[in-house]
């Protein structure tokens, strides 16, 4: 964990209010694992006064061209991220980083991982499906991932592209219809999961509103697979010294900065 | 330079304390601050048994600051002295324990488990619901011990009759004069006052109409509350003759400044960790700078050293 200010080397408008966000910082990248995340203060006086947690949503390991940089992916959705969504190539951001916990993913284990993606909530799924595209040629040959990814509309989605890339089954759900499955992305989750013949060797990452992942854990209780989720609470340190984002777990309140932001559902009280 | 300050019979390298609740035990911070650079760190308050502490969401931002209602979670002072005071041990600087309870019988207790487990200098959170505090019955009005004066003298005499170790009593802003419990906590043999701690507040979602805090209401902190924290340390200087540690939305050196020069021995810096982990740091060296520039050889020369209109 590291308290650096880092040089923004892209920020570009994907679509709408979605934005992406480039950042050398070659220390961060090195250690940052799939599910973890940044704090980052976005201006420096006192409004917003807080810094705000963003997902780790790609890492780019040194190389030629690349020092280590990492990527996020945002909405602007206040007052901080509109003043995130205004800097420009060149400036400092002052971030903290990686924290928390992240995914789990042995795959000699389990090696159907589904990635299931709310909205926002495929930040993090993107970074996770490049590691395990990692693993999966050193160590598995079996292994098949498949993405389900949500969205209210069309051009809501977000990283179709990346996953395919990574050549992988995505299924698309829209609430309007507008592209792919109409419905829930939970509803494409269990008509999957009624479908497949490797259901107990599935294991479920899912990301995205608090609704939609209430509804992952209790597919993944009727169904008995194991699945991990990436929780949002408010924060105020991001390093477990607050208390301000307890979660109510089976062994009381713990701390989504820290013990997550990834859960196993089995020991969430949701 | 000296930036050494005594409370009580605690020696500190310099005046800049890391707040309770806003540092955890310390570890947390060990990958982003020089943990030993500091005058003290006070621990997250301590109670005797565990406490789970309040439902989410715990923290709401407001302008120039954030309430938080995270109810006194810790693991109580047995799994406290096990688990985190031997890390706190091996660091060179004070730490401090925040303790609080509900009874008079809880704080000298919790006193003196913990100065039997080595810990030198205590902070009394007197920020908590009187619930079985007073012997009188008769005075039933306040909610927290330290807005009642007569709560206050029974909870700090109950500890010095304890122990030996230093007495910080700390107090909360949510009464019409401080500088009187203030008072009443140098008379029952406090080494030193810190204030403020945070004030009573609430925010509202208006669309759904319900309360930001899972507690409906929380504590105030950070700079929105700096201008008032600072008026109430200044008149408790005046007020009592033990330390006065300032505390209130201290975000740099020239806020930490003007706490010492109203007339506080030492300060304590709470929600700024959490936006800058560095900023008791930069504190104390911001501190130094204007010594040197000024020409101040001791610390001591500038505490309570305001200038009046009329010199
Ligand atoms: C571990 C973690 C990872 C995250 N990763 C990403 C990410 O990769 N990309 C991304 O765009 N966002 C992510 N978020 C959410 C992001 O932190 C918030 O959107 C951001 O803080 C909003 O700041 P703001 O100042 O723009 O909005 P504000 O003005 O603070 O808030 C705007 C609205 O969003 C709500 N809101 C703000 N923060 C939260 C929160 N933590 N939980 C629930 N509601 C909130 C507010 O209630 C308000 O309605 C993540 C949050 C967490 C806890
Ligand atoms: C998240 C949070 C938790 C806190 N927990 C405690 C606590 O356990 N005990 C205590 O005495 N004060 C606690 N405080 C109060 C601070 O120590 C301090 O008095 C207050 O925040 C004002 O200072 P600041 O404006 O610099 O933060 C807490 C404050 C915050 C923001
Ligand atoms: S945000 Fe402070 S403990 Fe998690």
């Amino acid at each position: 964990m590291l308290c650096v200010k880092v040089k923004i080397i892209s920020n570009k408008k994907i679509s709408q209010k979605y934005f992406k966000i480039g950042l050398e910082a070659p220390a961060i990248a090195k250690e940052a694992l799939p599910g973890q995340f940044i704090m980052a203060r976005l201006n420096n006086g006192y409004e917003p006064l807080l810094r705000r947690p963003f997902s780790i949503h790609r890492v780019k390991g040194q190389g030629l061209r690349v020092k280590g940089e990492i990527e996020i992916l945002y909405e602007v959705v206040g007052e901080g991220t509109e003043i995130l969504s205004q800097k420009k190539y060149g400036e400092y951001l002052d971030i903290i980083g990686p924290l928390g916990k992240g995914f789990d993913y042995p795959l000699p284990l389990t090696p159907y991982p589904l990635l299931v993606a709310g909205g926002m909530g495929v930040a993090p799924l993107v970074f996770l499906a490049e590691e395990i595209k990692k693993c999966q040629s050193v160590k598995v040959s079996k292994c098949q991932t498949l993405v389900l990814i949500g969205a209210r509309t069309e051009n809501q989605i977000l990283c179709e592209k990346e996953f395919k890339n990574l050549g992988y089954n995505v299924k698309i759900a829209t609430d309007d219809g507008s592209h792919g499955f109409k419905g829930r992305v939970t509803e494409l989750l269990e008509k999957h999961l009624r479908s497949t013949k490797h259901e107990a060797r599935s294991t479920i990452y899912a990301c995205g509103p608090k609704p939609m992942l209430k509804e992952v854990a209790k597919i993944s209780f009727e169904h008995k697979i194991p699945a991990q989720i990436s929780l949002e609470e408010y924060m105020a340190c991001g390093i477990g010294a607050c208390l301000g984002c307890a979660v109510e777990t089976k062994s009381g309140y713990q701390r989504v900065c820290r013990e997550g932001p990834v859960f196993d559902t089995k020991e969430l009280l949701l | 330079m000296k930036t050494s300050v005594f409370l009580g019979s605690v020696r500190l390298k310099n005046p800049v304390l890391a707040a309770s609740g806003t540092f955890g035990y310390a570890e947390e911070f060990k990958d982003l601050v020089k943990l030993d650079a500091l005058g003290a760190i006070l621990t997250k308050t301590i109670t005797l048994k565990p406490c789970k502490g309040n439902p989410p969401p715990r923290i709401v931002e407001t302008p120039s600051g954030m309430l938080n209602s995270i109810g006194l979670e810790n693991d109580g002072v047995k799994n406290f002295i096990a688990e985190k005071l031997p890390y706190l041990k091996k660091l060179k600087t004070q730490t401090i324990v925040s303790i609080a309870g509900d009874s008079t019988e809880d704080y000298a207790e919790l006193a003196k488990r913990l100065n039997d487990a080595g810990v030198s200098a205590l902070e009394l959170n007197l920020s908590c619901p009187n619930i079985k505090v007073l012997k009188s019955q008769s005075i039933k009005e306040s909610k927290l011990i330290s807005q009642n004066a007569k709560a206050t003298y029974e909870v700090v005499k109950a500890v010095r009759k304890s122990t030996k170790v230093a007495i910080i009593a700390k107090l909360t802003p949510n009464v019409t004069d401080i500088s009187l419990i203030a008072q009443a906590a140098e008379d029952a043999g406090a080494d030193s006052v810190s204030l403020v701690n945070t004030f009573l507040a609430m925010s509202i979602d208006v669309n759904t109409r319900r309360p930001r805090l899972g507690n409906i209401t929380g504590g105030l902190s950070g700079p929105a509350i700096k201008p008032i924290a600072l008026r109430m340390v200044w008149e408790t200087a005046k007020a009592v003759k033990i330390p006065v540690i300032g505390i209130g939305g201290i975000m740099a050196a020239d806020d930490a400044l003007e706490f010492i020069i109203a007339g506080a021995t030492a300060v304590e810096v709470g929600t700024a960790n959490f936006i800058n982990p560095r900023a008791g740091i930069e504190i104390i060296d911001g501190i130094k700078d204007y010594m040197r520039k000024n020409k101040i050889k001791d610390i001591k020369e500038l505490v309570g050293s305001l200038k009046t209109w009329q010199n």
